[in-house]
């Protein structure tokens, strides 16, 4: 379970003085469901999600993720969590069996405990091949496959998943959504952000919408569809946002 | 919190990491122990060879006039130490383009001006601060005097006088400070100096990649998510440098020291000079001793200020998006600790209680002081202490900068 509520974040830049990259965003995620964060680049998808993951701290407002405020107990939170971003790498130096090992330990989790674990998350990703090569000479392929035994060999309650398919191949990313799936089949709580319609519609049992740090619509697809009156994803952004001029002038706001 | 488990994961982790990048490898092993060595060891060897050969060289020289005072002009001609070459007008540019070393000015009616009773002048042209040429002036200024004992001798005798008259009595001087003190202040300035540059290059390497160099391939983000508090990340990253800081010192001290002691066996009796040349390990060259306790005294001491550059280098380079803007924050670092570093080197900076406080000044006074016996117990109380309290500061700045997401986030 997710829930937060007006999370706000600010940030002081040189050029653009103070900047809401968070503003009174509230939003709830359930268990076995798959939140979707729909936004341009720069809307504040990475900084709400990296908020939820406790690596930022709002200015203002609170969220409470897996029964633990991000802002008192962070590293409960943590514990809970699973976080996977196009900027959540891997150690190039380390092996894919080393790599998961190390933040099984860091997890605090015992080392029967993760050999087991890691056996189970290589039948089920099919990593035996290249477990115990080093992660730079991995295709990218490996690379993510790696990366979600990462993110998930503590057994998190709550994945988070910030644009987990930027940059990706077809084959690659069809892989990450199918296991994002897996996730909500477990009963897991799914936070998935993009700013691809057409994976958010495939994906997600519920979207928000967030324009210049609000969230600015929120609902199921057909709901969302009823209340813009299209049928097509990219419309019903568009039309939330408050029209082309409206993403323009965000755009503008940021160079 | 502090969690030791937690700081122990990320340390061996950062260790085995470590060992397997080449960048490291060679900065924090093989530099110290291989190039280093070979650098002194054989820029030791190449001076030695150079001075014996100029030594051994015979010098050689130009004479002008002396036409008049055949005795000398024979004398100079007839030693096995010159090599008189034919005299030109030229003779001061032969100098400076080291055709030959000196030329010597023999005036006019020089042996008829002697046996008047007068005093004439012999004039020695050279070439000051050209080893070769100051060599020859020397070799000719010897050889003057002593041909001019001789005279004195003669003229002595021929008058029936006590050559005592001459030289009523003799100078002798004789050293009283043990062996290790020659050593202390000979080279007890220069090893600190050399300890403090490879403590500080041993942790700057590790320090920039295991920060900047994390946030730059994106892994900074992934450790971040995991549950440990940011304090045990710091501590884990914070050891793996101070252990690269320490290797390299015990790792370059071996070796010079080694290295120091084949010199001297090797070169023999010249090795003064290429254990001069070889630095620190002068000390193992036989010529001058150092007292072993003071060199664990050194080593003691050391620690507090590895502490430091560990965790002060990892606060700068935190601060650095990639590992090349760690570099151009880090690298004038180098500058602002060899200053202090040389200030110990100097003659008149002692300890003081205006020194004690002053961190890498003080400890290359008081490894100064350790190196040739002197334990001052007071100031080796003060300057620990005060090293620890300021390595702590640094540790806890280290801390606070993980924890401000401007700085581990910037873009």
């Amino acid at each position: 379970m997710i829930e937060a509520n007006n999370l706000t974040k600010t940030f002081k830049d040189k050029k653009r003085g103070v900047v809401r990259a968070v503003d009174d965003v509230s939003f709830r995620c359930e268990p076995g469901k798959i939140y979707g964060l729909l936004g341009a680049n720069g809307a504040g998808k990475t900084t709400t999600l990296r908020i939820l993951a406790t690596l930022l701290k709002p200015t203002e407002g609170s969220a409470v993720v897996a029964g633990h405020d991000v802002v008192s107990a962070g590293s409960k939170v943590r514990a809970q969590v699973g976080f996977l971003a196009a900027s959540t790498a891997l150690y190039g130096r380390l092996t894919a069996r080393e790599m998961v090992t190390y933040f099984g330990q860091l997890n605090g989790m015992p080392d029967g405990q993760i050999k087991a674990r890691l056996k189970q998350l290589a039948d089920e990703l099919d990593m035996h091949d290249f477990l115990d090569r080093r992660c730079d000479k991995f295709s990218t392929g490996m690379k993510q496959k790696t990366s979600i035994a990462r993110t998930v060999v503590h057994d998190p309650e709550v994945m988070i998943f910030d644009e987990p398919t930027l940059g990706l191949d077809v084959m690659t990313a069809r892989a990450i959504v199918r296991f994002v799936r897996d996730c909500r089949d477990r009963g897991k709580t799914v936070i998935y952000s993009s700013h691809v319609m057409s994976e958010i519609e495939k994906l997600c049992d519920k979207i928000g919408i967030i324009h210049d740090g609000k969230l600015v619509a929120e609902g199921t697809l057909s709901q969302l569809s009823e209340r813009y009156g299209e049928t097509d994803m990219e419309e019903i952004f568009v039309k939330a946002v408050g029209g082309e001029a409206a993403l323009l002038a965000a755009a503008e706001k940021q160079a | 919190m502090m969690n030791w488990n937690a700081i122990c994961t990320v340390y061996f982790k950062e260790l085995k990491d470590s060992l397997r990048d080449k960048r490291t490898l060679i900065t924090t092993i093989v530099i110290p122990t291989l190039v280093i060595p070979i650098l002194m060891f054989g820029a030791g060897f190449v001076m030695t060879k150079v001075i014996t050969k100029a030594k051994n060289e015979t010098s050689s020289m130009m004479i002008l006039g002396g036409e008049d005072s055949p005795k000398l002009v024979e004398a100079f001609k007839s030693n096995e130490d010159f090599r008189v070459v034919e005299t030109t007008e030229d003779f001061k540019d032969k100098i400076s383009n080291k055709e030959i070393r000196v030329a010597v000015d023999i005036p006019a009616g020089f042996e008829a001006t002697l046996a008047a009773g007068e005093v004439p002048d012999v004039k020695i042209y050279h070439y000051q601060g050209e080893m070769k040429s100051s060599m020859g002036r020397g070799q000719v200024s010897g050889f003057l005097v002593d041909y001019r004992a001789d005279l004195v001798e003669v003229a002595f005798k021929e008058r029936g006088l006590p050559l005592s008259l001459a030289k009523p009595f003799v100078v002798v001087s004789e050293n009283v400070a043990p062996p290790e003190k020659v050593g202390g202040n000979a080279i007890g300035g220069f090893v600190p100096y050399i300890i403090v540059i490879l403590c500080f290059t041993g942790a700057m390497y590790p320090a920039m990649d295991l920060t900047a160099g994390e946030k730059e391939r994106g892994t900074m983000e992934t450790l971040l998510c995991s549950p440990l508090d940011r304090v045990n990340i710091v501590m884990g990253k914070f050891l793996m440098t101070f252990t690269a800081s320490v290797a390299t010192m015990i790792l370059s001290l071996t070796t010079l020291g080694i290295s120091a002691m084949v010199a001297a066996k090797v070169l023999g009796g010249s090795a003064a000079g290429a254990g001069g040349a070889a630095g620190a390990g002068g000390s193992g060259a036989g010529a001058v001793l150092i007292d072993p306790m003071g060199l664990v005294g050194v080593f003691a001491m050391i620690l507090p200020v590895a502490v430091l550059f560990s965790a002060l280098l990892l606060t700068v380079s935190l601060f650095a998006k990639s590992f090349k803007e760690a570099q151009s924050y880090v690298s004038p670092g180098m500058i602002i600790i060899i200053v202090p570093a040389m200030l110990g080197m100097l003659p008149g900076i002692d300890l003081n209680l205006s020194t004690v406080f002053v961190p890498i000044l003080n400890l290359s006074l008081v490894c100064k002081e350790m190196l040739s016996g002197v334990w001052n117990w007071e100031y080796i109380a003060l300057i620990f202490t005060s090293s620890g309290v300021y390595a702590a500061i640094a540790l806890w700045l280290c801390v606070k900068m993980f924890n401000r997401e401007d700085v581990i986030f910037r873009a």
